[in-house]
């Protein structure tokens, strides 16, 4: 799960992070008060997207008076803000953060993620910051560190020395990094981040450390002890088919070919979008209908799936391990029944009780086919689809 | 021989009495897994599916003395099982839990590490030895015993070259899940390294995926110290960019994570690559000749 900016800097500020005078804004009407609020006269304003690259957009101004907060919140607000990072369609622009101006001295980039190589949390830092921090790591790899903490020990403060050499941090910068730095590794221990990311963490031209960005992801597998972050999740955000899936407890990723794939186990799932295009067809989507494949499971896949208007069949690829695939047949009859499938359907049964499975398929009323060899049901479909 | 559990494993059920333990637990006895009991706080003194059932793995180590033992608890709760495993210097444990935070796995790493034992998954289906011992939630019908190591990031993908392996008549010494999170107890090298040594394997099937560097961590470790053959398949070779990871973990990972760079890199370290998910057993079966 992502947090919009407006939303890291809140959780910085709760850990002592340096971040602006800042006030999140959903309403147009709202920006005059909040920029008098903030003070000042000059403000920074930001669309809030969870994608990147806002500034080269269009998504983030300079303005000098309320007046100009208020027309850039009125333009942005429930717009779709179209990036780099984005799809053509963009993401829809939910909230506008309204900042006190920074004096930037020098930009520096901070990061943290779980590097599972070394299977710690590791900090990458480099004196190049608010650029593409990847084609620093391609052109100049000796400006750039890797630091892992070690989660016995935390940060120590020779690490934060370290790093504070490659940032080119003062004396007086390197005592306040050196303060910050086990706040950044309580907030990602703490929130169960995955990605915590500060481009540009800024020196003012006061000399002091500040945190210009905030770009934070969350460990989805961790929500249940996260109410806080749980209640800043922005569904507009995302793919509203996935957000459908997410609801029905399916892992779905929407793609640009026309043949629907329901399959149980993720890496059976990729495997199979894999085949359907080795035999030269372009699967419509991966969806993971889980373990169980039940009816109620297997229904809500196929309204999932069939909601994509390019689908023109689809793939059902089912090796039932502990679950019987008799029972699963009946399951996908049921389901197909209830949902009022119209496409043609090509059904795989492998495993536990197989050939009862795909003979209460045959038997059936539908336009569906059972094969239990995955090539000749791959083939199939590709053969169907075209 | 085989590696990591057969007939003398003693197996300890964490969560025995909850319905996915329990209806695993019923199909490894079947499968004739020696089950000595199970863990459930505040149940012990009762029997279930006739095995004792222990308040702790602390009380279980002492009277029925388990080797091994397989967790079913809730993710919420699986830093604490693994741990109480650890802490009672249960040798081999396997967490078949899914949906287990990234954050309680790096402590629960690092400490199994530091205590010297052993640790799969979690997010597995388990760890097999047809015809001796089911450890896990694969279905026990499609192995053979045979010839034939196999490790896999994946469930069912695993029972797809358990199938075709067994369908050509080849068979499985032992097939290990290793688990699809981003943190697993036992990494590809663990595993290769157990079959390297065993007697009874002649090829090692390596099910890898899209996602980080353990393949490529795996064919460095394979052209240095594996010479039995190893075959392998890599998952989502048409998936898209992008999609679940980070900005900056793109960074760490330095062009590293997709199915290409994995089939390339294991392919210059002497691995044979099977194209397609469909061709895993006859790719074995050609190596061996």
């Amino acid at each position: 799960m992502n947090l919009h900016e407006y939303q890291g800097k809140q959780l910085f500020a709760e850990y002592g992070l340096p971040v602006s005078n800042n006030k999140v804004i959903h309403r147009a009407e709202d920006a005059v008060d909040a920029c008098n609020e903030i003070g000042g006269d000059k403000w920074v304003v930001k669309a809030q997207v969870h994608a990147g690259g806002r500034g080269k957009a269009g998504g983030v101004k300079l303005v000098d008076t309320p007046e100009e907060a208020k027309q850039f919140a009125e333009h942005w607000l429930g717009k779709q803000l179209v990036t780099y990072q984005t799809d053509a369609n963009g993401q829809t622009v939910s909230a506008i953060l309204i900042e006190s101006c920074t004096d930037i001295g020098k930009e520096l980039y901070l990061s943290a993620v779980i590097d599972r190589s070394s299977r710690k949390i590791v900090f990458i830092a480099s004196s190049e910051g608010g650029v593409n921090i990847e084609e620093v790591a391609q052109n100049s790899p000796e400006k750039i560190i890797y630091e892992p903490i070690d989660p016995l020990t935390g940060p120590l403060p020779f690490q934060a020395r370290r790093i504070s050499k490659i940032l080119g941090l003062d004396a007086a910068q390197a005592k306040q990094f050196g303060q910050m730095l086990p706040n950044f590794v309580k907030l990602f221990q703490e929130k169960d981040l995955s990605l915590l990311e500060i481009n540009p963490l800024v020196i003012k031209t006061d000399g002091n450390l500040h945190c210009l960005d905030a770009k934070i992801n969350i460990d989805s597998n961790a929500l249940f002890r996260q109410p806080q972050l749980v209640e800043m999740h922005d569904p507009t955000q995302e793919d509203p088919k996935e957000q459908e899936a997410a609801k029905f407890d399916l892992s779905y990723v929407s793609l640009d070919g026309n043949i629907g794939c329901m399959v149980n186990g993720a890496g059976l799932a990729m495997g199979t979008m894999d085949t359907i295009k080795f035999f030269g067809g372009d699967p419509a989507n991966f969806l993971d209908v889980g373990g169980t494949a039940t009816q109620e499971r297997v229904a809500n896949a196929f309204k999932i799936i069939l909601a994509d208007p390019k689908v023109k069949v689809v793939l059902v690829n089912i090796f039932g391990g502990i679950v019987r695939c008799d029972l699963i047949a009946k399951g996908i009859l049921a389901a197909i029944d209830e949902v009022g499938v119209k496409v043609p359907v090509v059904v795989r049964l492998e495993g536990n009780n197989a050939d009862t499975g795909s003979a209460i398929i045959a038997d059936s009323d539908y336009e569906i086919e059972s094969l239990n060899n995955l090539e000749e049901a791959a083939k199939r479909a590709v053969e169907l689809a075209q | 021989m085989s590696i990591l559990v057969n007939k003398q494993t003693r197996l300890l059920v964490q969560g025995f009495t909850g319905s996915q333990a329990t209806m695993h637990s019923e199909q490894s006895i079947a499968y004739g897994t020696n089950i000595v009991g199970g863990v459930t706080p505040g149940k012990g003194g009762t029997t279930h599916l006739d095995k004792p059932v222990f308040n702790s793995v602390l009380e279980a180590k002492e009277a029925v003395d388990p080797n091994a033992a397989i967790i079913f608890v809730p993710a919420p709760f699986c830093k604490d099982s693994i741990l109480e495993a650890a802490d009672a210097g249960i040798e081999l444990i396997i967490c078949i839990t899914e949906g287990v935070p990234t954050i309680d796995m790096l402590v629960v790493k690092e400490k199994i590490d530091a205590l010297g034992l052993r640790l799969i998954g979690p997010n597995c289906p388990g760890v097999i030895t047809p015809g001796e011992a089911k450890l896990g939630i694969m279905p026990g019908d499609i192995h053979l015993k045979g010839s034939v190591g196999i490790i896999s990031r994946s469930g069912t993908l695993t029972y797809e070259a358990v199938k075709q392996t067994t369908d050509l008549g080849l068979g499985q010494s032992t097939c290990v899940g290793i688990g699809g999170d981003p943190i697993p107890g036992s990494s590809f090298i663990d595993i290769l390294q157990l079959f390297q040594e065993d007697k009874e394997t002649e090829a090692i099937v390596l099910v890898g995926e899209i996602g980080g560097s353990a393949e490529e961590e795996a064919a460095d470790f394979i052209a240095q110290n594996v010479s039995k053959p190893v075959i392998s398949y890599i998952a989502g070779q048409t998936a898209p960019a992008g999609k679940r990871m980070g900005h900056a973990g793109a960074i760490i990972a330095g062009g590293k994570g997709t199915a290409e760079d994995k089939i390339k890199k294991l392919k210059s370290c002497g691995v044979h690559i099977a194209d397609n998910l469909l061709e895993i057993g006859n790719t074995v079966k050609s190596v061996l000749g």
